[in-house]
Order: structure tokens, then sequence, then C-alpha cells
């Protein structure tokens, strides 16, 4: 199998969906002549003309209403925001009409769209460009949110994610674009709403998306070393979510500790913290924890954003805690 | 006209737009019906019927009447939250709208929307919405299919006043121009964004002007006035329908009746709502087209009777149509049609 770029997978994704239907057009700030601005798009509207790779103006809240618009209308946008951060300016398109039209239409109106954008943080880009708000999508009834880890991930969810009904919410991680995995060159569909395995233990399990997949697995190897056998939950999806995955995860390890970038108050990690307690409260030999991102706007320094974000070395204290007494 | 009504270029509009006297008998039956209608909506809301928000759009019928009548069947109506006159002007059924108003089953969204999101795609009416301005941009986005499919179908969104200083206007706007978007707006200026002047609000009052700014035609048109509004829509849609671009057309009219139910309208004086009810749509066409010998008083009679009767009707039926089963509370949450996802189900 080649080893290719998330951001390669992401590449082939769209392009099949350019390719095989002629309803899917793009749409965004800098996607064509400019070529994305994480060089997603790259070559894209030479590919594929104008008409189907379109360079927005810088007005998010209609670039998303648009492609909403234009789902209602029976087309498949796909529209690229660059970054979850200017997603903001457009969050009353996406909660107020992508995410109601469908209810509130009586079933009437569908809005087939991908929004996609860049999230997370780690390259020291300040405060208003290092969010992870990815929970507050999740929060909405209606959409579903995708958080691939992987190039594998990558490639197969965007494909669902185009050929789905309803408007998907697809976040990639800026930290990952680089990043390098095996991935088919056929084209796949992985699932909403199924996490993967990706690393089986008996001991506690970390559930982590995103960013923090990759954490998770590289504490996981630490802690073998301490002959704790931990095991690595990667979400995939958070709406859709893989609640019957994490609940049996955690009846087989009966501990478990959530790891993502967001700030922890009020965060994603707190959902799945609850549902673990009201389904295998009798299950769990410790109580279920979170490193989560810190409570504070992102600074720019280096060490300091570092300290803002969880880190292997916590999540491995953290295990300890929980393990102590189990392990050998 | 009131304290506010200067209407810059504006000029009445004399002639019959070019329709036959049929034509014009069907344009004051469709302002009645949507009077009628809603006198019964404001009553049923006052016996507890209906709920919520409860937007009237009394005064204002020849803006959605004429321009309504002046588009093809198939274009779509993006409309505001003031929009049963806009649902029952393209013809959807009175009573599956009143019905809608109730929260009942029958309801044209099953009691899902209410009054301020109608939606009846089989008509090509895709809502009311309560955001203001937060419609536009997804107008552009019907225009952009359209545009994308080659056809000629065209977009058309009602707006109010008080959407004109919402970003989302201005990035709609925009959007509309620099891509030659088959989209014809149409701005509902009837003075007040819910209680506040425009001109307390806003530093351009003309709003037409403000379109102008982003290179696109526009006008006003005298929105008490439902042949102007005919004749402005049918000329502004046929020059967007030919890939022209988008257009805007400001309509000058008044509501008579409060924002919603609940306004006591200390904003305003009883003098200037009156003043502004001397150019009531309904009477003025009624006093032409009896004037013209196109219609009688008998005729008149009959009409209003008939109106009656569909207003009439409408309640019943949504009176009587059962609630929505509490079963059907999560559904449609998400289109849950086969997909790919459980294709690949092992």
């Amino acid at each position: 199998m080649p080893e290719i770029t998330y951001r390669e997978a992401l590449r082939q994704a769209m392009r099949y969906q350019l390719r095989n239907d002629e309803r899917v057009f793009l749409m965004g700030e800098d996607i064509g002549a400019y070529g994305g601005s994480y060089a997603v798009t790259k070559g894209f509207m030479d590919e594929f003309g104008e008409r189907r790779v379109k360079d927005t103006p810088i007005a998010e809240s209609v670039v998303v209403g648009a492609g909403i618009g234009a789902a209602m209308a029976g087309l498949r946008p796909m529209v690229e925001l660059m970054t979850i951060n200017f997603s903001l300016l457009a969050i009353d398109q996406i909660v107020n009409n992508a995410s109601k039209l469908h209810y509130m239409s009586n079933g009437q109106i569908r809005v087939p769209l991908v929004i996609r954008m860049a999230g997370g943080a780690g390259s020291q880009l300040g405060a208003q460009h290092s969010h992870s708000l990815e929970g507050w999508y999740a929060h909405v009834p209606g959409l579903k949110v995708v958080v691939p880890a992987t190039p594998y991930d990558a490639k197969g969810l965007l494909t669902t994610a185009f050929e789905d009904e309803n408007p998907v919410i697809f976040i990639e991680h800026t930290a990952l674009y680089a990043s390098k995995g095996e991935v088919p060159e056929e084209i796949y569909r992985l699932p909403f709403g199924r996490a993967e395995v990706m690393r089986p233990g008996a001991d506690l399990t970390l559930i982590g998306y995103s960013g923090s997949v990759h954490q998770a697995r590289r504490a996981a190897q630490q802690l073998a070393a301490q002959d704790i056998d931990a095991e690595v939950l990667n979400l995939r999806t958070l709406r859709p979510l893989d609640v019957d995955g994490i609940i049996a995860s955690v009846r087989k390890t009966h501990r478990a500790i959530v790891i993502e970038d967001d700030w922890k108050f009020g965060g994603f990690g707190g959902e799945i913290v609850a549902l673990i307690q009201e389904l295998a409260f009798d299950d769990l030999d410790a109580p279920v924890l979170r490193c989560s991102g810190a409570d504070v706007p992102m600074p720019y320094a280096g060490a300091l954003e570092q300290a803002a974000l969880p880190q292997e070395a916590g999540i491995v204290a953290l295990a300890l805690r929980l393990c102590e007494g189990e392990a050998a | 006209m009131g304290q506010h009504g200067k209407t810059g270029t504006l000029t009445r509009h004399d002639g019959g737009a070019g329709m036959t006297g049929d034509e014009l008998v069907a344009l004051l039956h469709t302002m009645m019906e949507i009077r009628r209608f809603e006198e019964k909506a404001a009553e049923m809301y006052a016996r507890g019927k209906i709920h919520g928000f409860l937007h009237l759009y009394i005064g204002q019928e020849a803006v959605a009447t004429g321009a309504i009548a002046a588009l093809r069947p198939d274009d779509y109506i993006v409309s505001h939250y003031r929009e049963h006159g806009h649902a029952l002007a393209r013809g959807v059924d009175p009573k599956r709208v009143m019905a809608e108003l109730f929260g009942k089953e029958t309801g044209v969204t099953g009691g899902r929307g209410g009054s301020m999101h109608l939606f009846d795609v089989s008509k090509s009416f895709l809502g009311g919405y309560a955001i203001v301005a937060g419609h536009m941009p997804l107008a552009c986005g019907l225009g952009l299919a359209e545009q994308y499919k080659g056809s000629d179908r065209i977009a058309v969104n009602f707006l109010g006043d008080g959407a004109v200083n919402e970003g989302e206007f201005h990035e709609a706007l925009n959007l509309a121009a620099v891509w030659k978007l088959p989209v014809l707006f149409i701005c509902e200026n009837n003075f007040y964004g819910m209680g506040t002047a425009v001109q307390r609000v806003s530093a351009l009052v003309e709003v037409y002007k403000r379109a102008e700014a982003y290179g696109m035609h526009a006008e006003q048109a005298d929105g008490m006035d439902v042949l102007a509004m005919y004749e402005a829509t049918a000329r502004l849609a046929k020059r967007v329908r030919a890939g022209e671009g988008p257009a805007f057309l400001e309509a000058i009219c008044y509501r008579f009746r409060g924002h919603s139910m609940a306004d006591p309208e200390f904003y305003r004086t009883k003098g200037e709502v009156d003043r502004w009810r001397t150019l009531d749509p309904i009477a003025s066409l009624k006093r032409r087209l009896l004037a013209d010998g196109v219609l009688t008083e008998e005729r008149v009679a009959d009409m209003q009777a008939e109106v009656d009767d569909i207003a009439r009707e409408a309640a019943e039926f949504a009176e009587q149509s059962p609630p929505p089963p509490t079963e059907s509370l999560t559904r449609d949450v998400y289109v849950d049609a086969p997909s790919a996802e459980e294709g690949s189900r092992a």
C-alpha cells in the first residue's frame, strides 16, 4: 500500500468526487489560484476549471450560506473555510440554517454540504488562529462532525462526507497535513460513528481524536515500558459518536482518559466522561479523567503554547495515577 | 406619506402594467385573500389558538402580490419572517398555512416551523427565515446552483429594511454582483426595523443606493401599488433571467399593524399610521377597477365573501387537525437515507 500524506489523501478524495459527480464543486478563500492555504486544493482550478473550483471573497457567512443554498437546489458543494477560526464568522449559517433546514422544513429540504476547515494548535499562530472548536459543532443536532487523525482516515472519511445527505463539518488538523501513512490507491469509505481501536490494550483506554490520537499512541508506548497496557481509541467522528465502541473498551479496561486539545471546561471530553458514567458506572475501577488544553487563550511563545496543550508526559502521569497498585 | 415618506425618484404607476381585466381582478383577489387570512390569524391568536410570534403583513400585500405574480412559478422564493403573504401569493394552500400557525400536523411543515418558517418546496417556496439577513446567502446559493446548471430559473429574496445593516446583507450583495448570480433582491422598506425608524440607525436611508454601490441595477418602486410592483418586478426579473446579474428593488411600503402581536407601537403616531392607511393597496386597486368598469360592486362583494370563506375554512381545517404526534419529535434531524456508511458496514 502506498504511503502518502494526510494532505494527499484529502486531495485524492476530492479529485474522485470532482471526476465522478458533476454536482460536486468546491469553493472557498484562496482555494483556486493560490492553491489553498494548506495546499490541499493545489492545481485543482487548472485541472477542473473555475466553474468547479471557485475562489470566493473573504466573506465566510455568504460563502457557507451560498453552499447551503446550492445544496438545497440539488448540488453537492464543498466549502473550504481555511481555518476553524474563521468559521465563527459563518456560525449563523452553520447553526441557524445548515443544521436546521431539514428538520424545520419537515424533511422537505436537504443540505448535503461538506464544510472543510483546519483546526488545532501547536504551530505558534497565536490566540486567534489556534482554536479547537469541534466540540461546539458537535453540540448541534443536525450536523455531523468529522475529525480525521491519519491519512487513511482523511481519504475514507472525506469520501463518506461527500456522499452523506447531511451537512458535515470536516475538521482537519493543521499539524497533520504533512504526516504520512498507508492509504489504498482505490477509493473507499469509512463509516461515521465507528471508532478505530488503534492499539488494543487491557489496562486502560486512552480516547483521542484528530491530533490527540497521536499523543495517546505515544503515551501508550511509554506506558508499555512500565507494564501498563493501554488501549487507544481513535474516534474519527464526534457526531455521530461511537458510544458503543467507547463503552465496550471501558468495559474491558475499566479505566479511561479522554485526551483533547480543546479547553477543558465545557469541552467535548466532558460529554464522553458523562456518557461513560451513565452507561458503564459499575464497570469503572477509577474516575474517568481528562487531559485537555489549558483554559487560556492560546499564547504565541513556544514554551507557553506547549504548556497549554496536552502532552504525553501528562497523559502518562494521569495513567499511572489511575493504574496505581495494578501494574505488576 | 408619513413623516418618513420621502420616496426619492419614486413615481406612482398609472398604467395597467399591460394586464387584462381578469389578471387585475386576480391581483385584487390575492391581496384580499392575504388580508382576510391574516385578520383571521390575528383573531385566532387573540383566542389562544396561535402562539409564539405572529408578524402580520397587513398593509404590505401589494409587494408580495405584485412581485410574485410577475415571476415564473418555479422561481425560488426565499423570504423573511413576515412571510404569510408571500406563501399565499405563491399559491401555498391557505389551509395548510393556517394549520402551521396552529402548530398542527397538517401544517406546511407539520407544525415544525410555525409562522416564521413556512416551507413548500413543491411551490419553490423555500422558506421564511427568522434571523435578519441570514437568508440572503441562501438566495445567493440557489442562484449559484441554477447558474451552475445552466438553467434560467432565478431566486427572489424578500428582505426587510432591518436587514440592511447586517453584515450578511453586504456579503450577499457583493457575492451576487461579483459572480453575476441570478438573484432578485426585493427589500420591503416599511420604515421600521421592528420599532426603530430607518433614519435613526442607517447612515444612508435610500436602501437601493447601497445595492448600487455593489455595481448592480437597483431601483425603487411604490410598494403600496400592486401594479407598480408587478411592472418593476417583471422588468427586473427579465434582466436577471437574461444573465445580466442580480438586481435590487426597494419597495416603499408600510405595515398597518404592529411589528408582532405583542407590539404596543410607542415608536410611531396614530396620525402617521392613519395617513398611510389612506394608501391602502387593496382599497386603491378596488377604487380603480370600479372606476374603470372592470369590477362591479356586486363582484367585489362576491370576492369578499370568497376570501371570507377561504379564511374561515382555513381556520376550521386548522382547528380540526390533530397536533403532531410526540413520537415524531426526533424525526428528520438527519436525512437517514441509506448512505455509504451503511453500505460499508461489515
